[in-house]
């Protein structure tokens, strides 16, 4: 039994994580709300007034805010259909018996350590370079155009620079969920006759369907967020085909120093992670009682 | 085993796994190869695979010109400051919610979990004006607090999981015996956490180690960490091809040996204990 001493004990030691985080919570979303109902710009200095909902009016009128959100579910959805779909195939491959398993799972893994600047820079120049690239001298090699990856399709290379950064991700959860699988019962079902698609479809699936929804809520948060591979690929570009939210408040604040306008872009943005947050904690929230 | 795998099949399948496998991490050895060419080799056509003249002129070459390990020591200083920092804090916290949990603690923890799924860009305004006034703005300081924040939700979340798992019977038993609290810490949890510590520990290097969001914005020439030193790569310096492959293939290859460590940790840190 925990006694009275050592429940203000461990209120005194648990206050400094919680302090800190309030603080870290509260203050800047007070501030981003309140920057956004400013008409606030860094060049002009002391011209900052109240202005309402001016800046969200503005905001939502501005076709870049609706490239920008179709972008980010773009984004977020073309990579988690990728990383899913390829991540319980390569779950189940890695999962059969075969020579140096370990050493394959190790070369699957590799890319979620690459800092995001490294794999785009990497794949922008050495492989998508329309020019001196990898893919364009496979292109020559077989008599076929090089193709321009970043001009001519801007979203879809960066969903495919992204989408290898994050297969490793969910292959390596569905893999540990595959592993904890029940052999016999697979083994059952085979014996009485069910093939191959019908034991992955009604055993393999239903038993994955935990891990797949931590995937898809996990990576959705850091997905929304994606920033460096934009950056240093295309820089939203051209026009902008490949500016997401995160991107667009940035260019907003940032570049054009614009501070009232990006801060109500970055209250969108809050929004749009919360309603993936909701789910989210609920999945985990339901595990901490187990 | 109920039956014998036949080996035709298992040959099957480590060609396929194999061959996903190493097309999976291509480019990063790639990277590698061609961090040893020269600039006319690493853009000569068709493409020289393993057969040209190795050379390890790039690593000096980046080093002479940008001051390379300044930035490599802002990465360690920031990813480790942040990292300890954040464990400094984390440990008492996670401790006391382990072993001496309350009606709230959950919801505490359930509420540490949800800062983090604040976007960074939704506050990233406030604290870009803040550490310009007071001077934080690229300084490793400054990255050093935002990235302990930043972290610290998945560092009590990792601690806490592990410390769950040791028996709370060890501790009545230490308790019976007269042990005070300061016992208790220093003779029986210490030793019992401290594996779980050590994988948090690395999980969080690896993640402040990458972080491109507010290390990205908030520094500039000074205490820019790898992450923003490559990104000046972009262009045109991108397109000296051996050079940038030089330039990460140091960048990446500390956390890429530190990450086949940690895989099990991954999953576990990264879904805050919901597989395990």
């Amino acid at each position: 039994m925990a006694t009275q001493h050592s429940r203000s004990a461990a209120r005194i030691m648990i206050s400094p994580a919680v302090v800190l985080l309030l603080a870290w919570m509260i203050v800047p979303l007070a501030l981003t709300i309140y920057f956004s109902l400013l008409r606030y710009n860094l060049l002009m200095p002391g011209t900052e007034r109240f202005v309402g909902l001016l800046n969200y009016k503005l905001f939502f009128n501005n076709p870049a805010f609706f490239t920008a959100l179709i972008n980010t579910l773009l984004l977020v959805g073309g990579v988690l259909i990728i990383t899913v779909v390829g991540g319980i195939l390569l779950a189940i491959l890695l999962d059969q018996p075969i020579w140096g398993q370990g050493i394959v799972r190790i070369l699957v893994i590799a890319p979620f350590f690459v800092m995001p600047t490294v794999s785009a820079l990497v794949w922008k120049n050495m492989f998508m370079n329309p020019v001196s690239g990898l893919f364009a001298e496979f292109s020559k090699a077989v008599g076929l155009a090089p193709f321009d990856f970043l001009s001519q399709a801007p979203l879809a290379s960066i969903i495919g620079i992204v989408s290898w950064q994050w297969l490793p991700f969910a292959t390596l959860i569905l893999l540990t969920a595959i592993q904890s699988l029940d052999s016999e019962q697979m083994e059952a079902a085979e014996m009485d006759g069910a093939s191959a698609l019908s034991r992955f479809w009604y055993i393999t699936l239903p038993h994955l369907s935990r891990a797949i929804t931590v995937v898809i809520l996990i990576q959705t948060i850091f997905l929304l967020s994606v920033f460096a591979e934009i950056l240093v690929t295309t820089n939203g570009g051209p026009g902008n085909a490949s500016t997401n939210l995160t991107y667009l408040v940035y260019a907003r604040s940032l570049l054009n120093f614009d501070v009232g306008g990006g801060s109500a872009g970055g209250v969108v943005a809050i929004i749009l992670a919360n309603i993936v947050a909701i789910f989210l904690m609920r999945m985990i929230g339901k595990n901490l009682d187990a | 085993m109920a039956r014998a795998v036949s080996t035709r099949r298992k040959i099957g399948f480590t060609i396929a796994a194999w061959a996903v496998g190493l097309a999976i991490f291509f480019p990063i050895l790639w990277t590698i190869l061609t961090s040893f060419k020269t600039e006319a080799e690493a853009i000569s056509s068709p493409p020289s695979f393993l057969f040209f003249d190795w050379t390890l002129e790039n690593y000096t070459t980046v080093q002479e010109r940008s001051n390379y390990f300044r930035h490599f020591w802002n990465s360690v200083v920031i990813s480790l400051g942040s990292t300890v920092l954040g464990l400094i804090i984390a440990i008492p916290a996670a401790w006391s919610m382990a072993f001496v949990p309350g009606k709230r603690t959950k919801d505490v923890l359930m509420w540490m979990l949800s800062t983090k799924m604040l976007p960074p860009v939704g506050v990233l305004i406030p604290i870009y004006l803040i550490f310009r006034d007071v001077g934080l703005l690229d300084t490793k300081t400054g990255l050093v607090i935002v990235l302990t924040l930043i972290n610290l939700p998945i560092i009590v979340w990792m601690l806490y999981t592990y410390f769950k798992e040791i028996p709370g019977e060890i501790l009545e038993a230490a308790r019976m015996d007269g042990a005070t609290l300061r016992d208790e810490i220093i003779h029986v949890l210490t030793p019992m956490a401290v594996p779980g510590i050590a994988s948090t520990l690395l999980l969080n290097v690896i993640l402040a180690w990458n972080e491109a969001f507010w290390t990205l914005n908030l520094t500039a020439a000074k205490a820019a960490p790898l992450t923003a030193f490559i990104a000046s790569y972009s262009s045109p310096e991108g397109l000296f091809y051996a050079k940038l492959s030089a330039a990460s293939t140091m960048a990446i290859a500390p956390i890429l040996i530190l990450g086949w460590f940690s895989q099990k940790q991954l999953v576990r840190g990264l879904t805050f204990g919901a597989v395990k």
